[in-house]
């Protein structure tokens, strides 16, 4: 592109203002900007309070996820229980906070645990390059063939069926692709002279990741994980639809909706309420992800 | 003369060209430098200049132990550096340093000023925390800016002020040595005389040796003792910059000199400007013998593509030139 | 007869988040038909985004075209229609651009581009179009034509890619060609020879030039008149001769001045105190004060406009206009 198109004023730093603003400032008053950002990131805030400190404050109030109340079974919502309640007269309110604890739980440590192997993993293999490159990205392609299904079965069978098991089979596929990612990411940046630089100064390798590379491919890895959130929370309701997740009388968002479809034509706010929870989460994470590609496009921060 | 700074003895780097997903095997070589020999004394400016694809960058490179040369030995004050290994090689790097091209890729832009030149500083050298600020602040004013910078991103800054701060990291480990691979290039030409003049300013306070690689004869003339021209991986001409500049030796050199677009009117230079024709050939290919000889102005064939000229003086033996009718030119 | 283009008043800003930088700032000038025109600055000057704003490819937004007109042939450029646009732009104005590796489409093959403009402008059969695209290779001296046209554009070197962007471009026999520092980004050795075609092109065509670049050296020897812009604006236009020989502002003199061919070796390269002004704010006076060694007190303070001090020679330094102050 030319250079008068990617025009820049040559603006000289001034005296007034000698503190700088980093890339991570400037991504931050750009994502401020982006209100379904901002929405989205408020209602997911809400969403945690509600499923925590709310799920507390309604235990407290005597309302429990497995409390039964048989003669009442199915009610429509009321003042007294806002979502109304199951088949089994279990307050839908609590249980849709109780199944969201799960799910967002799900989804953030999942993530995480795929954050961190991918981040390393992609990051190591991409600056090490040549031979130890080529292994170990064999070694995600023939993980990659393995089939998720089979995989989350012979884990459970193995080990019995702990949420946390979830957990790290869902974070154990997760980072494949996470680290693909950061691989392609790291192989452009070990172009850019910076890197170059670090080596002539006489750098650590482990330093040159760490404080090179890391900090300068966080920008796409964060907006993936914001991406992989919702994708994970699906895959928890799938395992659970196949009975292999989460077991009752513990619930998630996922089972909840399973529960809810299948009476649907009965009582359709077994349905709506608890995949309403779930649409919202996932539009906010989508929006939120959307407004963190934009803010943290680097691109974006020369306009 | 005892012996010098520098010196590179025959250096070759070759990559090789692979084919193949698993069987991989080598179809070709690019020779990118091919046996350069030079020697530097301490504290002198060489200029290295050549066309994109001729391998300046690449034997500032391998000089620098960034690239791993294939054959040769380069010998910093008498210390072979290519048989230096791992950490060895790390804390030698204190002695050579590297000025990249492009302001805006060679400086970390999450890091700050004080991040980057702190973390340079005490790459080899164990400095108090408190100590820190002001060997940061030092290092600054010595490149031309102010101290106040110091908590700012690389992005805040122009580019030739993003060039002063990759020099400031250059000398955070007081190197003997410098590489600055097109250190002006990219810059504008008012800021690139800015540069230059702080190049040689440091240059000779510092008592510095500098290899200042360019495209730009008349950028690298000013700034050199010497200048070598590189074409396709050899030095086809090495002499005192003054004189290189005003009275080139090699045919390749003539033409580079020539195509100096000059902004004056009616000084002359028009009547004897050389353009070649052709692209630089490719160092994957290169012709037989001289390799400049398919676009040389002066070509004798078949003697020019079947003998390999060696670097030979005309009169003064300071300027040498690869050219076997350097005597029948002149 | 009025002149091929007529720029008057060309105001062109960017409306960003750190404010509206005004990277064209009221920019007045005329071209005759075959003549050559240079528009020399440093990156910032709005040296480009003056030929683009013509060409009205300005990214918009955050560009916007404020005021100002643009005559080519009774049409202004600036305001007519996107359908009478598309009819001049890539027909009567054609443009080549600094980079040729990134200028060309990777999978199309060089015959696709080169003869696309024709089957858009013209009413031209395939055949007919890619027997043109051929006559033009072998005018912009790409050797075996025939079967170069085949292939695809990374078969090219630099140098002979940057020829087939003149060959696209003149393709059309243009009215006007803009060329946006064409050789910048190629060898020293092959710069020349892309000159020397543009010349000889332009010789063949009779069309006029503009050329933009950041060197003096470049421009000199091959256009008739050059506009020297900073920080927006033209602050001297004149002929190459003039430019040199009686240069009229300062910032053209410290321009040639800093050079580094033109210094006698070993002495500090003369340098420009400072930095360009920040065009994202209101600059009173002349833009280049701050910097100018010759400034004065009001300098600073009153309007300066671009005024003829010679025939055909103009500049905006006030001291110049007011005192004949002598550079």
């Amino acid at each position: 592109m030319a250079e008068g198109i990617t025009i820049q004023p040559e603006s000289a730093p001034n005296a007034a203002q000698d503190q700088g603003a980093s890339l991570w400032k400037d991504s931050w008053h750009r994502l401020k900007k982006n209100r379904m950002a901002v929405v989205g990131g408020i209602i997911l805030i809400l969403l945690f309070l509600a499923c925590t400190v709310g799920l507390l404050l309604a235990n407290l109030l005597g309302y429990s996820h497995e409390s039964q109340n048989l003669i009442l079974g199915s009610a429509a919502p009321s003042w007294q229980h806002w979502m109304g309640t199951d088949i089994l007269g279990r307050d839908l309110f609590v249980r849709v906070l109780y199944g969201g604890r799960i799910s967002l739980m799900v989804g953030i440590c999942a993530t995480a645990v795929s954050l961190i192997i991918g981040v390393l993993y992609g990051a190591v293999s991409g600056f090490l390059g040549g031979k130890v490159d080529s292994v170990m990205m064999r070694i995600v392609d023939i993980m990659y063939a393995l089939p998720f299904t089979i995989f989350v079965i012979l884990l459970m069978v193995v080990f019995g069926k702990k949420l946390i098991l979830i957990f790290l089979a869902i974070g154990a596929v997760e980072w494949l692709t996470m680290a693909r990612i950061v691989r392609g990411q790291v192989m452009s940046l070990k172009r850019q002279e910076f890197i170059e630089a670090a080596q002539a100064l006489g750098l650590r390798k482990r330093r040159i990741i760490l404080r090179h590379i890391i900090p300068n491919i966080l920008g796409p890895v964060i907006v993936y994980a914001t991406l992989t959130v919702p994708g994970v929370m699906l895959l928890e309701s799938f395992i659970s639809f196949l009975g292999l997740g989460v077991q009752a009388p513990a619930t998630s968002w996922g089972v909840l909706i399973d529960e809810g479809a299948k009476a649907m034509e009965q009582f359709p706010w077994l349905l709506i309420f608890p995949a309403g929870a779930l649409s919202l989460a996932l539009f906010s994470l989508n929006f939120l992800g959307d407004g963190l590609r934009d803010a943290l496009d680097v691109r974006a921060s020369k306009d | 003369m005892s012996n010098p700074f520098l010196e590179l003895q025959n250096v070759k780097t070759h990559f090789p060209i692979e084919r193949g997903m698993i069987f991989r095997k080598q179809v070709g070589t690019v020779k990118a430098v091919d046996g350069v020999s030079l020697s530097l004394r301490k504290g002198e400016i060489l200029g290295l200049v050549g066309e994109s694809g001729c391998g300046k960058s690449t034997l500032g490179r391998t000089i620098l132990q960034l690239i791993p040369p294939t054959d040769g030995t380069v010998i910093l004050e008498g210390k072979n550096l290519n048989r230096l290994k791992g950490d060895e090689l790390r804390y030698a790097r204190a002695d050579f340093q590297m000025i990249f091209q492009d302001p805006y890729a060679s400086l970390n832009p999450r890091m700050t000023v004080y991040d980057t030149l702190a973390e340079a500083i005490s790459t080899h050298k164990n400095v108090p925390t408190g100590e820190m600020p002001k060997r940061v602040s030092a290092l600054l004013e010595k490149v031309g800016m102010s101290p106040r910078f110091i908590r700012k991103y690389p992005h805040e800054f122009s580019g030739g002020q993003r060039q002063r701060i990759a020099i400031a990291r250059a000398l955070a480990v007081e190197p003997k040595l410098i590489v600055a691979d097109e250190p002006v290039s990219a810059l504008d030409v008012s800021i690139q005389a800015q540069i230059i003049n702080l190049l040689g300013k440091l240059s000779r306070e510092m008592q510095l040796t500098l290899i200042f690689i360019s495209h730009d004869l008349s950028v690298v003339k000013h700034i050199s003792d010497r200048i070598a021209v590189m074409y396709l991986g050899r030095i086809v001409e090495l002499g005192p910059a003054a004189q290189v500049f005003d009275r080139p030796l090699h045919p390749y050199t003539k033409a580079l000199v020539s195509a100096i677009p000059t902004a004056d009117l009616g000084i002359g230079g028009k009547s004897k400007r050389i353009i070649l024709s052709g692209d630089p050939p490719s160092p994957i290919n290169p012709p037989s013998g001289c390799p400049f000889h398919p676009r040389c102005p002066f070509c004798d064939l078949p003697r020019c593509a079947t003998i390999v000229p060696k670097l030979e003086p005309l009169d003064d033996p300071a300027q040498t030139a690869a050219c076997i009718r350097l005597k029948e030119i002149h | 007869m009025p002149p091929l283009l007529q720029v008057e008043n060309l105001h062109t800003s960017f409306h960003t988040r750190h404010g509206i930088v005004r990277a064209v700032h009221d920019v007045s000038f005329d071209l005759e038909k075959g003549e050559t025109l240079g528009i020399v600055g440093e990156s910032g000057s709005g040296k480009s985004v003056t030929c683009y704003s013509i060409m009205r490819l300005i990214p918009q937004p955050p560009g916007r075209i404020e005021k100002g007109r643009a005559m080519f042939g009774g049409v202004d450029l600036l305001s007519c229609s996107e359908e009478q646009l598309r009819k001049i732009r890539g027909k009567r104005i054609s443009m080549i651009f600094q980079d040729p590796m990134t200028s060309l489409n990777p999978y199309l093959k060089v015959e696709d581009q080169l003869i696309e403009p024709l089957l858009i402008h013209e009413e031209i059969s395939h055949a007919a179009a890619v027997k043109r695209g051929i006559e033009m290779l072998d005018a912009v001296g790409v050797p075996a034509s025939a079967e170069r046209i085949k292939q695809y554009p990374h078969q090219f070197s630099g140098g002979m890619r940057q020829r087939v962007m003149i060959a696209m471009a003149l393709i059309t026999k243009p009215d006007l060609l803009i060329a946006d520092e064409p050789t910048t980004a190629l060898d020293v050795t092959v710069q020349a020879q892309i000159l020397d075609l543009i010349k000889k092109m332009q010789k063949e065509l009779g069309m006029a030039v503009i050329l933009i670049s950041h060197d003096l050296g470049v421009v000199s020897g091959f256009c008739d008149r050059v506009n020297v812009m900073y920080a927006g604006r033209v602050v001297e236009s004149g002929t190459m001769h003039d430019l040199f020989q009686r240069t009229k502002h300062p910032y053209t003199r410290a321009l040639h001045k800093s050079r580094p061919v033109f210094q006698p070796k070993g002495t500090e390269l003369y340098t420009i105190p400072g930095m360009p002004p920040d065009v994202s704010k209101q600059i009173v006076g002349c833009p280049f004060a701050p910097r100018c060694e010759f400034a004065v007190d009001y300098c600073t303070r009153e309007p300066v406009l671009l005024k003829e001090v010679e025939p055909k020679h103009t500049t905006a330094c006030l001291r110049v206009q007011k005192e004949g102050l002598k550079l």
